[in-house]
């Protein structure tokens, strides 16, 4: 009997997995310097100082280099549903296909057509249409971002659809749940908020260098006080919608928030693990091997990170499988063999429902449809073969989010403290060179904590494409697993070489500088 | 009164506009597969690659759209045929990531492959992506070797519903001449409209002298390509749907019927070719004419989009197979649900507000044309 190769699964996540890495490298830059270009301009617009025109088209030159690279990627990634995961794209296009689309006319021209009079318009355009140019490329792009994150808040949080039997596909009902759903507003808030700290670090750490090396020191103060404020404002709000993203994967993938906390065992009142150390000799959750070698828990802490409250139930991994407990809907959670029962009934019926159309006898139509309909919410979990797999990988998801929180809290004080000495008459900022070697190394940390809160958004909700509805077992398309480790290499040797490519320029334009003196 | 079908008519025509419009855009191609033949002295290839470069996101962007809103209108083409002719799609992939990087990195220092590799890889681009999207689209006309079967879903080991009969997974396309020739027509095709643009574009007599020379020839062999397909499209079977039964068949001269049922698309081919044929033989014959850009490229479109629409209207299956008749794709059976569609109609009313500001930015940048004085007092320069 044919049967799908796991190896096939796990390459085909491989190869999209290699492409969003390399995309969200370049994305958040994308973001958060085009904000700050933005705002360098408008200076320049309303005060007519050529020092700030020069300013902006240094920034302006970074921002060209990083967003070539970062269309190459999103391209791949986009026909990626369609190259790698043919099933996902059949079985819910209906839904997610309308984002794509509609990232494309809005978006995607909105910032094509503008990002060129921003680059060619110098002198050729008037002041204000430029300004408004360079702002409709930073708007075009935060528009697609929004569109994408509607994208895949769908795929976490899937709202507004049906099942339609007679097409075998989920089928969209209300644009708008799907458009506005509370998970991608939260998602969007949080994503585009730590793109624009992303844009501060990456201004706060170039102008670093150029203090160290006592070069453009006027330039450099200027745009340090610009991104420091901005980074600041932005990395308070990330922390702010960051709470709201846990508190909804708390409420809608608790499989999920257990992972991020190596939490096997829940409680009423569970403390947060601040930092900790996972035992690698724990394989699997049915083993009854310590989950931890060392941790340091802050009490009550992760009740109050899932509801806001200090007494709230969190089940972990174990209570997950086995259900029995009150979810936070008041309804008691089924354990994992009953879903899986439920799904496998569901995909039955579904069977049944077809071959009955075919007969074309209708009482059987009714009643096999009203147990898939009964039965469709767990309707994903008929594929899973063993409810090990519903269990995500506790490791990385553990590692990746304390990763993301203890980076975000350090880029907090970091902002704040350049915010505060940058506004200091005694100018610290231009000779302390501890503190310049220091803030050089902030881009690599935050590089590191975008990187950490995809991994916890994707990796987290395994085995899930979408959740509960699809898992990426059976999400893919039908190929040789060797086709799809042909095409990773070819992505990973190109991508890098790209890479490489796009950092020494980068570093030969710094180098050179804005040439304001 | 907007019906279903109406709305899948409506999506077909969109998608195909997208396409046709792509296939003009293609004159970045065609420009970049001309770089070396044009540009004999640096500064004559940097004023070649400025002026596609102030374009090519346009090509793009429209790339990218035209997936996106394949996949909204039609998902099970988009499942179908990306999953299964996955090396053509991804080799189409390959050629347009390279050129998105080249033109901003060609002419930086540190660039580390150095000006040459990546003046390579937009010859690449330029080379290949016309070829092969041409043979990817003349597989709407000629088939592939897939199978759908939805009712796969419900088996948990093998829940994939497309599949591939051949391992060549989209290489097999080549194997049939007529999408080959599509696929030398849309690459000369999109010479021709390159050098048509450089006329309009750059203001440099020698390449514009060279440029003049080179049309002839591109559009000498662009009308042999062209014509072969066309007169063999218009004599063979078609895929054609049963209205009633749903059943696709078989039918003689199929595409050729469907002009002759639906004379304003005859109407629209027939203006695009002559559209296109006055803009190269008014530019061949007055040398100092550098308008023929906006006559051959509304004539493309124009032909292209009538192209694209008898493969899918009139009952025809737009993406055949040859292996499973029954499983071919028809823009009923493929489309996505009355809402969704009801919902990306909404959205596509932006369209024209947005052709009109790409219109408005095009012709603010375009006001000054390229020469070597224009390259030398530019703020930024690839």
């Amino acid at each position: 009997m044919e049967q799908i190769d796991i190896s096939l699964v796990d390459w085909s996540r491989a190869q999209f997995a290699l492409t969003a890495i390399y995309h969200w490298l370049f994305v958040p830059l994308t973001l958060g310097l085009g904000i700050i270009q933005a705002i360098m301009e408008t200076i320049y617009y309303r005060t007519g100082n050529e020092f700030w025109k020069r300013t902006a088209q240094f920034w302006m030159k970074l921002f060209g280099i990083n967003f070539a690279i970062g269309v190459a990627t999103g391209l791949i990634l986009e026909f990626e549903f369609g190259t790698n995961w043919s099933n996902y794209s059949w079985f819910v296009g209906d839904i997610f296909g309308a984002p794509l689309a509609i990232e494309g006319i809005l978006a995607f021209f909105m910032e094509a057509t503008f990002i060129a009079v921003m680059f060619f318009g110098w002198g050729k355009v008037s002041k204000g249409f430029h300004l408004t140019s360079t702002w409709l490329t930073i708007i075009g792009a935060t528009i697609s971002a929004y569109w994408i994150l509607v994208a895949n808040a769908w795929m976490q949080y899937p709202v507004g659809m049906h099942f339609n039997p007679d097409t075998v596909r989920n089928e969209m009902l209300d644009f708008f749940a799907v458009a506005f759903s509370p998970v991608a507003l939260n998602k969007l808030f949080h994503t585009v908020m730590s793109g624009w700290v992303t844009g501060s670090i990456f201004v706060i750490s170039v102008s670093a260098w150029f203090l160290l090396k006592k070069r453009e020191t006027k330039f450099a103060l200027a745009s340090m006080k610009i991104a420091a404020v901005f980074g600041f404002v932005a990395c308070s709000l990330a922390v702010i919608s960051g709470d709201g993203s846990a508190r909804q994967i708390a409420e809608k993938q608790p499989m999920k928030f257990a992972a991020m906390e190596g939490l096997y065992e829940g409680s009423e009142s569970a403390p947060l693990v601040a930092v900790g150390v996972l035992n690698p000799e724990k394989k699997s959750y049915r083993d009854s091997i310590k989950p931890f070698l060392f941790k340091i828990e802050i009490p009550y802490m992760l009740s109050f990170m899932s509801e806001h409250n200090l007494d709230a139930y969190v089940p972990g991994i174990n209570n997950i499988i086995e259900g029995g407990y009150t979810q936070k809907n008041g309804t008691t959670a089924l354990s994992a063999e009953e879903k899986i029962q439920r799904g496998q009934t569901a995909i039955t019926a579904l069977a049944q429902y077809r071959q009955a159309k075919k007969d074309k006898d209708e009482a059987a139509m009714q009643t096999t449809l009203a147990t898939l309909n009964e039965n469709f919410e767990y309707f994903g979990y008929g594929y899973i073969k063993d409810p090990g797999e519903l269990v995500p990988p506790v490791g990385l998801t553990f590692y990746a989010f304390h990763a993301m929180v203890i980076f975000g809290a350090f880029l907090l004080l970091t902002l704040l403290i350049v915010a505060y000495l940058s506004f200091k008459k005694t100018a610290p900022l231009e000779n302390k060179r501890w503190l310049q070697r220091g803030l050089m190394w902030c881009m690599l940390v935050d590089v590191l904590m975008g990187q950490a809160g995809w991994v916890v958004a994707e990796v987290g909700r395994q085995p899930w494409a979408i959740q509960d509805i699809l898992p990426t077992s059976a999400a893919i398309s039908k190929l040789a697993t060797s086709s799809v480790q042909i095409t990773f290499f070819l992505f990973l040797a190109l991508f890098t070489i790209l890479l490489i490519a796009e950092l020494r320029i980068l570093a030969k334009a710094i180098q050179k500088g804005p040439e304001i003196n | 009164m907007i019906t279903y079908s109406f709305l899948q008519q409506y999506w077909w025509f969109l998608v195909s506009l997208l396409g046709a419009l792509l296939v003009f855009l293609m004159f970045v191609q065609g420009g970049q597969s001309l770089l070396f033949q044009l540009g004999k002295t640096e500064l004559q290839q940097k004023m070649l690659i400025n002026s596609t470069g102030r374009k090519w996101e346009f090509t793009f962007t429209t790339l990218v759209t035209f997936g996106g809103a394949f996949f909204a209108s039609f998902p099970l083409f988009y499942s179908t045929s990306f999953g299964g002719a996955y090396w053509v799609w991804l080799a189409i992939l390959l050629c347009f990531v390279i050129q998105a990087v080249s033109y901003e990195y060609q002419a930086k220092k540190g660039n580390v492959l150095g000006k040459k590799t990546y003046q390579i890889f937009l010859l690449i681009n330029g080379i290949l992506a016309p070829i092969l999207v041409g043979t990817a689209v003349g597989t709407f006309f000629n088939g592939a070797e897939f199978i759908v079967n939805k009712e796969n879903l419900t088996d948990t080991l093998m829940p994939v519903i497309s599949s591939w009969t051949t391992p060549w997974h989209g290489l097999e396309a080549v194997a049939v001449i007529w999408n080959v020739l599509l696929g030398l027509a849309v690459f000369f095709l999109s010479r021709v409209l390159g050098c048509l643009y450089y006329i309009n574009n750059i203001d440099d007599d020698e390449i514009q002298t060279r440029a003049r020379k080179t049309l002839l020839w591109e559009s000498a062999l662009f009308l042999v390509f062209f014509l072969t397909f066309l007169v063999h499209l218009l004599v063979q079977d078609g895929f054609a749907v049963n209205p009633d039964t749903k059943e696709i068949f078989m039918q003689p001269c199929k595409y050729f019927n469907n002009l002759i049922e639906m004379p304003v698309v005859l109407a629209v081919l027939l203006v695009g070719v002559v559209g296109v044929l006055f803009g190269i033989g008014k530019t061949i014959a007055c040398s100092k004419w550098k308008k023929g850009i906006w006559f051959t490229g509304t004539g493309a479109v124009l032909a292209v989009l009538a192209l694209l629409l008898i493969a899918g209207w009139n009952n025809t299956a737009y993406y055949p197979s040859t292996v499973d008749l029954q499983s071919s794709l028809t823009i009923e059976n493929s489309s996505s649900s009355l809402f969704t569609l009801k919902v990306m109609s909404i959205v596509s009313l932006l369209i024209p507000f947005v052709l009109a500001y790409i219109v408005y930015a095009w012709r603010a940048l375009d006001l000054r044309k390229i020469n070597g004085k224009e390259m030398e007092e530019s703020e930024h320069t690839y």
